[in-house]
């Protein structure tokens, strides 16, 4: 009943909210930018939570997907180990207050489209050691952390980006319980946290750490202080915690991944909000040292943002145009290189995780896509790869966040709505 | 000399009623002075300031507008002056109400619009008020 009245009051905003019909989103290196616009009140549409049932997430032909575990406290992201162990770190973070009435109104409508359960604080592991599938093992392998999100292993170093600080746990193959407390690597900038998640990824040789680290705020309406060391990807050493800020002006990177050859870092982003259905887009790019890229004073390369004061005309005359749109609103918030054992026409390129939007008319987003590379680069239009979480009923039943890929030839996807872990693989004689 | 005491709206308006639409001025003024301190300074503060005290002006001028609304359906109490009050007071709040949403935008997206809303808001219930309170002239020869 509750959730009737919800919903009903979400309608009624969007009927009060400018309605013209938008066309889809705008993706690849070019996207439409249509010019800012925004009603009296801002869009927010929030597809109404549901449980499976008897319905399943939907992969193309000639895979199959099965939840490998259920029941979970908030799945985010997840790292395969050497022995093909699965961690999954789970947790909800941020404690950035509300300083408007709008915030308060906002808050509420949002937190119906999240799962009500309490953030698990915690790293589970999930283990299928005879290989039929099913991860038989299942259990807590460090606890008492703080909204664990990014993870990644260097040797024998495990790495865990709490919303607060970079912390490490030594690891060895086959080990099913951490042997103790981590060890702090360095602080991370945790004042507020707005956007909490802290995404993480090693380079290639295994001596540095990259960190993003998301803004305080849609576009500065929490201040210009609050936005020090924030909207911005750290590189961490590995050895003494020492970093320093390798790119700038990502207004949320959500995850990081290193592309596999080059060594080349790549992240998503999600761009600001409340300035229309098609702006701005989400994004896929790879990461330049020392680049900025636009917020808040631009997006998508050089357009002014003019809801910022003070104004940058300097640091907007450098802001760099991302490599592709993944669509506005869309919420990408995984993303992982395939390997060519996913087969076929999804062995070369990257799967994005998106969560979904909410300040979008005709919600967007709630799916796994695939964007095909060619020589190393996005080429051509995403692909969906696992979709139905959000069913032809408008009701969501799940929200992928992290995605990761075994190189043995199977997709991981963290769903922090129905609370599952499931795994994408190609059909066995495919 | 003759003493014409007029039967004005202020003869018989409910104290509380006037405590609410005498509260609301202050709240839209206050308003008004944090938007101009927040397009003077671009700190945000003020800004949430604004917006807070919009919602304060909105419930109590929300409420002097139902004690207005009842009095409309008593005979007894709509005295002159009346009719001009509770069209102002409505007017007031509706304005107030779009002030409110367009506070709602983030950072200098508020601006200048909800700039100009609070100049009208402080104008529209002052002048609510004005007519509200106006009491009748005791003992001035006309």
């Amino acid at each position: 009943m509750k959730h009737k009245t919800i919903f009903a009051l979400a309608a009624a905003v969007m009927l009060l909210s400018a309605c013209e019909e938008p066309g889809p989103p705008s993706f690849g290196p070019e996207p439409d930018l249509p010019k800012p616009s925004r009603g009296v009140l801002p869009h927010m549409v929030i597809a109404e939570p549901a449980p499976w049932g008897d319905e399943q997430p939907v992969v193309p032909e000639g895979y199959e997907i099965r939840a490998i575990a259920t029941d979970l406290a908030i799945p985010r992201q997840s790292l395969l180990l050497p022995n093909g162990d699965i961690l999954v770190a789970e947790g909800r973070g941020g404690n950035a207050p509300n300083l408007k009435p709008k915030d308060v109104i906002a808050g509420y409508i949002k937190a119906k489209g999240t799962s009500s359960v309490k953030g698990g604080n915690r790293l589970t592991l999930l283990r299928d050691a005879d290989g039929d599938g099913a991860y038989e093992l299942r259990t807590v392998f460090a606890d008492n952390l703080n909204a664990p999100y990014g993870l990644a292993l260097i040797g024998d170093n495990l790495y865990v980006a709490n919303q607060d600080a970079l912390v490490r746990f030594e690891y060895q193959e086959g080990q099913t319980r951490a042997g103790g407390p981590p060890t702090k690597v360095t602080d991370l900038p945790s004042k507020i946290n707005h956007h909490w998640t802290k995404s993480l990824a090693a380079s290639a040789d295994g001596r540095f750490l990259y960190v993003g680290i998301g803004s305080n705020s849609n576009i500065t309406e929490r201040g210009m202080v609050a936005e020090a060391d924030r909207a911005m990807i750290w590189e961490v050493d590995a050895k003494t915690g020492m970093h320093r800020p390798y790119a700038t002006g990502l207004r949320n990177p959500t995850a990081l991944a290193i592309q596999p050859g080059t060594g080349q870092l790549w992240a998503v982003v999600n761009e600001r909000d409340e300035i229309g259905p098609n702006l701005v887009p989400d994004y896929l790019t790879a990461v330049l040292e020392g680049g900025f890229y636009g917020w808040p004073y631009s997006y998508w390369g050089k357009n002014v943002d003019d809801r910022v004061r003070p104004q940058d005309p300097e640091k907007v005359a450098r802001a760099i145009v991302p490599d592709y749109s993944l669509g506005a609103h869309v919420a990408a918030l995984g993303l992982a290189f395939s390997v060519p054992a996913m087969g076929g026409e999804f062995a070369d390129g990257v799967f994005v995780g998106e969560h979904g939007s909410w300040n979008r008319p005709d919600p967007v987003g709630y799916r796994v896509t695939f964007v095909p590379f060619r020589d190393g680069r996005p080429a051509g239009p995403p692909v969906d790869f696992v979709t139905n979480f959000r069913g032809a009923d408008g009701k969501t039943r799940g929200r992928p966040v992290g995605v990761t890929v075994d190189p043995k030839g199977a997709l991981i996807i963290c769903d922090d709505l129905s609370n599952t872990v499931w795994r994408v693989t190609p059909r066995r004689g495919m | 000399m003759a003493v014409t005491a007029e039967h004005r709206y202020s003869v018989v308006i409910n104290p509380f009623h006037a405590l609410l639409l005498g509260g609301a001025l202050p709240l839209y003024l206050g308003a008004l002075l944090c938007d101009i301190a927040y397009a003077r300074t671009y700190e945000i503060q003020w800004s949430n300031f604004a917006s807070w005290l919009i919602v304060g002006a909105l419930v109590f001028s929300g409420v002097a507008l139902l004690f207005a609304l009842v009095d409309l359906m008593r005979d007894r109490r709509r005295a002159r002056g009346f009719g001009i009050y509770i069209l102002l007071l409505l007017a007031t709040w509706l304005v107030g109400l779009f002030n409110v949403l367009m506070h709602a935008r983030d950072a200098w997206a508020v601006m200048p619009m909800g700039l100009v809303l609070s100049v009208i808001c402080s104008l529209l219930i002052s002048l609510a008020a004005w007519f509200g309170f106006a009491t009748p002239r005791v003992g001035d020869a006309r």
